[in-house]
């Protein structure tokens, strides 16, 4: 258990101005004080050894609840040959990343992508470091290294037999060269990595004593609040501050950009209370007349348009379309989404002319720090960031840091003095990066053997890249719509293999702020493509895994996650009595992945019984947490398929809380069983592709259930009686 | 000014008395660990216990509070982590992100203390907090396990 439950001044104090690198702060021990207590030596960027043989694992990206922590420390741990139940870990700070050449990487924590970009380089850091502490003992017994090996923290001579622990050699470690090439293990001997231990950070989560963001506290820290013109493009026509600014404990009510006022206070409550006061007056902007309906009228226009962007090929779909016998076709629409953190956005600032401070829940440091330098108006050298765990992230805090430019620009307004701000639920909710919507068109030709000769599949709808991250486009073209759908690539490459297809983008962008999801695009594609392949099958009067296997033979990783679910549900069974069974499958963030799920109907409710998943990321860190990534999956992808739907109206959101926008609750989660079948020879993410094929493999089996098919999500807006 | 009963102590704070009880718990006591999550009662993360009951303390007002009342907070559950519902939640290795789970762990607190075996069925209706990473089945096996007071095995 971590001895630090409190974020003291001096922890900060001392940890942005230490020597040893002013670590990140109110995570774990506050590292800079406990190195200078301890004389913990830094043997390279990743691992710190004090001497009592703590070490200390830096870990770069974010733990958000995904478990990345705990596997990155796993795999530093496992080449380093260091003693596990000793190991902490430790977040570096992206000021210290920049000034130190960006010796730890990349910070951003999002894509799946904490380990599967990662792995070779932090265990690269593992090994050099071990080598280090073998040379160094190597050195003081005057012997060849060669002679020496290390295990549980322990260096040994061979051939003598002495030996000597970590934290003796540390230091002299410290100062040896680093040797230029260190060779990595073959997973096949993994000790630590690869295997199901517990997560380095659960105790404090039990007790209350994590410190969140909205938990942080400073010495002489004020809080605040803010309110954003809640309809998108508009902004602050007039407010009158005139009786919320006389309320108590209220310090200062300001606007702080065109868009957004925030109210300073001496408790959040106040803040808030006060906000709730205010007579405010929006200027509604050019998109007043903007809703959901007119919304989905854009993207039914894309569906059949002419122009649309091409990604993926084969023959001559639209040829071999027009002279087929017999063509299906069906039209599928997603509503856009909002991530829904269980903590809502915050940040903490403290600014002066010199320097600005952030304390803030990120999944990625480095462009928190890059937004509180832009909003600050200081060089990034004389800003920091220190971060701290996310009550969830699911892609809300990577890309977007308008939270921490609000924090900034309240805490320039009153210099020097700490503010933390917390957005209400409402402010969260109507102020989403949200999942973008998207409508798909597919028609595809069957011969007469049931065989799929053709497909098109026309994907309508708002590209994420066009808004947030536009030097990712290709000549106009948002690559990331694709997910799922490419011939080759890790970003998910389709399975199936139909000799003429084409898949292609008509985009349309409404006024809406689009972000990234957990999932992605892969959850809106899954369920397209799963959904129509079940159509075609039953067209086609095959059964639905049958088809499948057909249809995947040139792919055996795909078809052999497939094949795990389907024998998990005991797919050549017969299902029980009014329960139906589905399948989905779909490949993405480097892996692959599948599900079945058995549901029932009655009286209109449905029930999910039992969902099977399979999950082929290639090597697997920690099954323990793939499992609960994998279960976790079924809890956001099931909330979106049965609940999720943001409504536009009038330029703005409609549902702005938990009573409006629904999720999952304990009584509607299925039982989950997770197979893991890593095939080895690759990395893929696990915290998202999952989740794409919740939706698809629980509605293929309500059409199973009931012969209801449905095309249109959220599952709320149908009657299922 | 406020006269409650946290965690076995009584103290005064002085505090508008529409005040909800999360904030003063969180602002003026300094315990954290309720958590705000929606502030209309909706997704359970503030759940404290008042007189052993669980409530959700996001629109409580102090005012509807007296000293005679206990007050206790996921900080209060236990001295040291040793509440049965927080070693199954350890021995489960259940939180992901970790932000819903002292609502969820007082809320099954409270279910215990009244229903020391609840069914499947029992913990559907009676935990409603919301959990967006998705521990739901662990948090039940860990209601589980804490009610059936046996030694558990390390799950994996």
């Amino acid at each position: 258990m971590s001895m630090a439950t409190q974020v003291s001044r001096r922890s900060f104090l001392i940890g942005s101005a230490s020597a040893i690198g002013g670590l990140s702060l109110g995570f774990h021990v506050p590292f800079a004080e406990a190195a200078a207590a301890q004389k913990a030596a830094e043997v390279n960027a990743w691992v710190v050894v004090q001497p009592d043989d703590q070490v200390i694992i830096r870990i770069a990206r974010s733990e958000m609840g995904q478990g990345t922590l705990t596997g990155l420390a796993q795999l530093v741990a496992e080449e380093l040959e260091c003693d596990w139940s000793k190991v902490t870990t430790e977040y570096p700070t992206p000021g210290q990343n920049l000034a130190r050449d960006r010796v730890w990487g990349s910070f951003s924590t999002g894509g799946s992508r904490g380990i599967r970009d990662s792995h070779e380089y932090v265990r690269q850091g593992g090994a050099t470091a071990r080598e280090m502490l073998i040379a160094a003992a190597a050195a003081e017994w005057k012997v060849p290294a060669s002679e020496c090996a290390a295990a549980n923290s322990v260096i040994t001579h061979t051939p003598s037999g002495r030996k000597v622990s970590f934290g003796k050699v540390a230091t002299a470690a410290a100062k040896v060269t680093p040797p230029k090439q260190v060779t990595l293990k073959d997973p096949k001997n993994w000790k630590i990595a690869g295997k199901p231990l517990p997560r380095l950070d659960t105790a404090d989560k039990l007790t209350g004593k994590q410190i969140y963001g909205t938990d942080l506290q400073l010495p002489g820290m004020l809080n605040a609040t803010v309110r954003a013109c809640p309809y998108f493009g508009g902004k602050v026509k007039s407010f009158d501050a005139s009786s919320a600014s006389k309320m108590p404990g209220v310090r200062k009510v300001m606007q702080i950009d065109d868009t957004t006022l925030a109210v300073v206070a001496d408790t959040w409550w106040q803040a808030k209370t006060a906000m709730d006061a205010l007579t405010i007056e929006w200027d509604q902007g050019p998109n007043a007349g903007v809703s959901s309906e007119s919304i989905a009228e854009m993207l039914k226009d894309g569906l059949d348009a002419k122009d649309a962007f091409v990604q993926t090929t084969a023959g001559d779909a639209p040829a071999a379309l027009s002279k087929a016998k017999k063509t299906v076709s069906a039209v599928y629409a997603y509503p856009y989404q909002n991530h829904a953190t269980m903590e809502p956005m915050n940040a903490t600032a403290r600014y002066t002319p010199q320097k600005c401070e952030v304390w803030v829940p990120t999944q990625n440091g480095e462009a928190s720090l890059a937004a509180a330098a832009e909003a600050a108006g200081l060089p990034v050298q004389q800003c920091e960031v220190y971060k701290l765990h996310l009550g969830g992230g699911f892609g809300r805090r990577g890309n977007f840091q308008d939270y921490v430019r609000q924090s900034v620009l309240i805490a320039k307004q009153m210099p020097g003095t700490p503010i933390k701000m917390i957005w209400t639920r409402e402010e969260d909710m109507l102020h989403g990066q949200y999942h973008p919507t998207t409508q798909c068109k597919l028609t595809a030709a069957l011969d007469d053997e049931g065989n799929v000769t053709a497909m098109h599949m026309r994907i309508s709808g708002q590209s994420i890249l066009a808004a947030v991250r536009p030097e990712g486009m290709q000549g106009g073209k948002d690559p990331a719509v694709f997910q799922g759908l490419n011939l080759t690539g890790d970003e998910g490459h389709i399975g199936y293999t139909i000799p003429n297809l084409l898949i292609d983008h008509a985009m349309r962008n409404p006024p809406v702020p689009p972000g990234f999801w957990r999932g992605v695009n892969l959850n809106q594609n899954a369920f397209y493509l799963e959904s129509f392949v079940e159509e075609l099958a039953h067209a086609a009067g095959v059964d639905p895994l049958e088809f499948r296997r057909r249809l995947l033979k040139n792919h055996p990783k795909h078809l052999a996650v497939l094949e795990s679910v389907a024998k998990g549900i005991g797919w050549d069974t017969p299902a029980p009595k009014g329960v139906g069974r589905g399948l989905a499958q779909i490949m993405g963030f480097g892996s692959y992945v599948a599900a079945a799920a058995e549901v029932s109907v009655t009286d209109g409710q449905l029930k999910i019984h039992r969902i099977v998943a399979a999950t082929d990321a290639g090597h697997i860190v920690n099954p323990a947490q793939v499992e609960r990534q994998v279960e976790g999956s079924f809890v956001y992808g099931l909330s979106a398929a049965l609940f999720g739907e943001c409504t536009m109206q009038g330029g703005r959101m409609v549902e702005d809380n938990f009573h409006t926008y629904q999720v999952m609750r304990m009584a509607e989660m299925p039982k989950v069983d997770t197979h893991i079948v890593p095939s080895g020879g690759f990395w893929g993410g696990v915290g998202e592709p999952t989740i794409a094929v919740a939706a698809p493999a629980v509605l293929n089996a309500l059409f199973a259930a009931s012969g209801k098919r449905i095309r249109t999500l959220p599952l709320k807006k149908h009657s299922l009686a | 000014m406020a006269r409650l009963n946290i965690n076995g102590t009584v103290r005064d704070i002085e505090v508008d008395p529409n005040t909800p009880l999360l904030w003063v718990l969180r602002e003026q006591a300094g315990l954290t660990g309720s958590k705000y999550g929606c502030g209309v009662a909706q997704c359970g993360a503030c759940t404290v216990h008042i007189d052993g009951n669980p409530v959700r303390s996001c629109v409580l007002p102090v005012s509807a509070l007296s000293a005679e009342q206990q007050i206790t907070t996921i900080e209060g559950l236990s001295k040291d982590g040793s509440h049965p519902l927080q070693q199954a939640w350890l021995k489960l290795d259940v939180p992901q992100c970790g932000y819903c789970q002292s609502g969820m762990i007082m809320a099954a607190a409270g279910l215990l203390q009244r229903n020391p075996k609840p069914s499947d069925a029992d913990i559907d209706a009676e935990i409603t907090n919301i959990c967006r990473c998705g521990t739901y089945n662990r948090v039940r096996e860990a209601i589980k396990l804490a009610a059936s007071g046996l030694p558990a095995k390390q799950d994996t």
